[in-house]
């Protein structure tokens, strides 16, 4: 009962993290969602990934209405990338599946670090460019 | 063809073409998106972002608003998928996914309080202990 109450929570604060900084550096949930629900919950690297998609959802939804809402959103360019993935998300996951935890679990590490070297370069440019909101 | 005209066909020619790759590049920003986000189970933003700056000559907000209004279909679709495949752990995915949406709002209202610099640092620097984590577990 009480590991349920501490799981939950857990998998809240994962959430509120991942959201806060969705919102804030426009990185995805799924960066944290994936290696969280590993860690907290124990799952295979297919079934976080799975779990991390659906959770997705609801994030780049509220992100996307509010993005709408100060014209950022390219409504039609939007609806024909998303409806013309379905063949490259049924390659995408159909290759997840065959290839086994471990494999996927590494490619993922190396995801991970190819993320955090583009934050770091994003964070050098805009301070070579001398933004007055400095570090 | 009387000169009008025939500027007029051609304009029409050119634009048709350009409409055309245009439609082209979105079918290659979707596939490799969708393949993205169904091999690693993100949303496919840090592949859509930068292909749009880069063919479709979109500004860096506009590719994110875009991206993830993309991104609601594209994971919509990956994790149905995933559940086909037995994978979708589906009362964990409301337990992340409900808080996040808090978190967004919390994390847009930041956005324009704070710079982004050193949250981007943090954040690159969790990435890797993740990174590490995911290789030693």
């Amino acid at each position: 009962m009480i590991d349920s109450v501490t799981i939950a929570l857990e998998l809240a604060a994962l959430g509120l993290v991942a959201g806060v900084l969705g919102g804030l550096l426009g990185v995805g949930g799924g960066v944290l969602f994936v290696p969280g629900l590993v860690v907290i919950l124990g799952l295979s690297q297919h079934q976080a990934e799975a779990t991390s998609l659906l959770a997705i959802v609801p994030v780049a939804l509220l992100g996307a209405l509010t993005q709408d809402r100060y014209g950022n959103v390219r409504r039609s360019d939007a609806l024909k990338i998303g409806l013309l993935s379905i063949v490259g998300v049924a390659g995408g996951v159909a290759l997840a599946n065959i290839l086994s935890g471990a494999v996927l679990r590494g490619a993922f590490a190396l995801l991970l670090l190819v993320i955090a070297a583009q934050l770091v370069r994003r964070a050098l440019t805009q301070l070579r460019k001398n933004d007055p909101y400095a570090l | 063809m009387s000169p009008l005209a025939r500027v007029l066909a051609e304009q029409e020619g050119t634009s048709g073409e350009r409409s055309r790759q245009r439609t082209l590049e979105l079918i290659a920003i979707g596939t490799a998106a969708g393949l993205f986000s169904g091999v690693f189970g993100v949303g496919g933003g840090s592949v859509i972002v930068p292909l749009l700056v880069l063919w479709l000559g979109y500004h860096e907000r506009e590719a994110t608003g875009t991206s993830l209004a993309a991104i609601v279909f594209i994971a919509a679709f990956a994790s149905a998928l995933g559940a086909a495949y037995g994978n979708l752990r589906l009362l964990d995915a409301v337990a992340i996914g409900v808080p996040a949406t808090g978190g967004v709002l919390i994390g847009t209202w930041l956005q324009q309080r704070l710079a982004g610099r050193s949250i981007m640092l943090l954040f690159a620097a969790v990435l890797v202990a993740a990174a590490v984590e995911l290789l030693l577990e």
